[in-house]
């Protein structure tokens, strides 16, 4: 197991330098110029243009810019800061990461609680009523694309209803994050289910839930414990991947309810050609995106004890 | 479809020879032949793929079936005009929008951006996909470990917001923008589940047959383990369609995908978004035309699904 872990760690570190490096290379291909952007249109001499690209580094070759910013980030826990405003961008993200944080972690649980609810019901009643019936909804709800449930949320519950507010206020409470985060959360939601369903009604033939039946375990513990454990593992494969997904997915939903999280500020840093903040945010997405990965492999070994590390 | 799967089972009975077990009816049927039998049988596939007609047709003559132009406006009839529903098919069906152009005439016209930007992406990503995935699997190793690092870096990056930093680097918004974006990233998915594939069959005993009758790697590669590794595939290109279908709305949506003039139901859903409260039609259209072809082609790929794995059933 600890060798196993190591191990994983050691993958990781070519796949966080190589996410780095794209993203980083992606962003500096970008036209445009954010310390010319500073000036407007006025524009200004080349003097002080020069003398604040080298101050900002971006006059060195792009694998230096890059190995300086990569090296602040690993020995210092430092990000720079934004050319426009001068803040640094760990505060900048510190402000905005919680809320996101939060906002996916409630999309996070929605989706797992609902999602294996669903899944459970269908794959328990494969073929009859209910599993279509689960079936047909969540086909309409990966269908229909998320800003536009979030148009219908909006429309229905806040202006039609006035159950709820358009739009989320300044210190997010966990209620006014409630609309959001199901919108945020409803894709996922249905691909947990289906394939939860999927999962549990193909384990149900399998002949160590025969033998579980056979020898007569009442129904909740062949369910609950032979059944659910196996069937679980695609399922949290999935669960696992998506959590990095819901934060950097954010952008469509935080713009919508007007959510001052990481979504509006990488949206508003892409508009404006601040690298240096897209390219912090996605760092701290990827590292979050690799120990959300890490962890899941971990998990295999307790839901199934045939998997083994070497 | 031609038998490809013939000559595989050929060479694993001439190998092993087991008795081919008793099938229900007379003539044996490959994977593929078995899936169609299937398929036809499946309403879910019956009426999607008659949708994926439809939106074919509609996409490639659009002027069959409106009379009206989509960038024509008429300021008179300003949206707030409601729709006509008595009309089926002329231009003021689903009424005007803001500058006055049939919103009807638009859905119709704007069905060709979404159709192209799918199916195109489906096509780049699955051939790329599949050629990495195949020499991974295939080769393993270092190969194998290099391809699955490689994959893993753009598989780390969140697909959405890496699209949204291609597409700006480019003034010049098109189709084809949208289509490099989607597809810079997309390619992963099907690199893992190729990979996969290949990796199973590679331990057939038809491939070790034919590896010691001395055939060459890219024989090996193309007539026997391609053919029986690309069911997955399929399915996850069949649903991935859909999916970027709705991902290039969501770009347009945004401001950073197509752009009027261009007409697509993202461009024309962004702009409804804007009037909401006063014009909930302009919106509402356009995203249900979304939805139907997203849905179309998600229930394509799972009845495919269905048809090409009996198990998930």
């Amino acid at each position: 197991m600890g060798r196993y872990v190591a191990r994983r760690l050691l993958q990781m570190i070519p796949v966080f330098f190589g996410t780095t490096l794209l993203i980083f290379l992606m962003v500096y291909s970008l036209p445009g110029d954010p310390v010319a952007g500073l000036f407007g249109d006025k524009g200004t001499d080349p003097a002080t243009l020069a003398r604040l690209r080298h101050e900002y580094g971006l006059d060195q070759p792009i694998l230096q810019q890059y190995w300086n910013y990569i090296s602040n980030i690993i020995f210092h826990f430092n990000f720079g800061e934004q050319i426009r405003s001068g803040r640094e961008i760990t505060e900048v993200i510190g402000a905005a990461f919680p809320v996101t944080f939060r906002l996916a972690m409630l999309a996070f649980l929605i989706e797992m609680v609902l999602g294996l609810g669903l899944g459970v019901v269908a794959g328990l009643k494969a073929g009859r009523l209910a599993d279509n019936l689960v079936l047909i909804f969540t086909l309409l709800v990966i269908s229909v694309p998320v800003f536009v449930l979030g148009f219908i949320i909006k429309t229905v519950f806040a202006f039609q209803l006035g159950w709820i507010e358009p739009n989320v206020g300044q210190d997010e409470t966990w209620g006014e994050l409630l609309a959001p985060a199901i919108v945020l959360g409803a894709l996922s939601l249905a691909y947990v289910a289906r394939l939860t369903r999927t999962s549990l009604a193909e384990n149900l033939r399998a002949d160590y839930i025969r033998t579980a039946v056979a020898k007569g375990l009442p129904k909740r513990r062949v369910v609950g414990v032979h059944l659910m454990r196996n069937s679980l593992i695609p399922v949290v494969t999935f669960l696992g991947t998506d959590i990095g997904a819901l934060m950097g997915g954010a952008v469509v939903t935080e713009g919508m309810f007007n959510v001052k999280g990481v979504g509006g500020l990488i949206y508003d840093s892409i508009v404006r050609r601040e690298g240096l903040t897209v390219v912090g945010i996605v760092t701290v997405l990827v590292v979050v995106y690799l120990i959300a990965s890490l962890l899941v492999d971990l998990l295999y070994a307790v839901l199934d004890p045939r998997i083994r590390y070497a | 479809m031609p038998d490809i799967t013939k000559t595989a089972d050929k060479t694993a009975t001439e190998v092993v020879p087991v008795a081919v077990p008793p099938q229900k009816a007379e003539k044996a049927r490959s994977l593929w032949g078995d899936a169609w039998v299937d398929l036809r049988r499946n309403p879910y596939f019956v009426i999607s793929a008659a949708l994926i007609v439809l939106l074919l047709l509609i996409s490639v003559f659009p002027s069959w079936f409106t009379s009206a132009s989509p960038t024509t406006g008429d300021l008179v009839k300003h949206f707030l005009s409601k729709p006509e529903l008595g009309s089926i098919g002329s231009p003021e069906w689903l009424g005007y929008d803001g500058q006055g152009r049939s919103v009807y005439a638009r859905l119709i016209y704007g069905t060709r951006a979404s159709i192209i930007v799918g199916v195109t992406v489906t096509l780049i990503v699955t051939v790329t996909g599949s050629i990495v995935g195949m020499i991974a699997g295939y080769f393993g190793g270092v190969v194998d470990a290099v391809l699955s690092r490689v994959t893993d870096i753009f598989f780390g990056i969140p697909f959405l917001l890496g699209s949204m930093v291609v597409l700006q680097a480019f003034t010049d918004r098109t189709v084809w923008t949208v289509v490099f974006a989607l597809a810079f990233l997309g390619w992963t998915q099907i690199t893992r589940v190729m990979r996969g594939a290949v990796i199973t069959v590679k331990a057939s005993d038809y491939v070790h047959a034919a590896q010691a009758l001395g055939a060459s790697t890219i024989r090996i590669m193309f007539r026997h383990i391609l053919p029986n590794a690309m069911a997955p595939v399929i399915v996850v290109a069949t649903i991935s369609l859909g999916g970027y279908i709705g991902a290039e709305a969501t770009l347009s949506y945004l401001g950073l995908g197509l752009a009027s003039p261009t007409v697509s139901w993202g461009v024309d859903i962004s702009a409804g978004a804007s009037q909401i409260r006063v014009a909930q039609h302009i919106l509402l259209y356009p995203s249900i035309m979304l939805s139907i072809t997203v849905l179309a082609f998600i229930m394509l790929g799972e009845a495919v699904r269905n048809a090409l794995d009996p198990k998930m059933r």
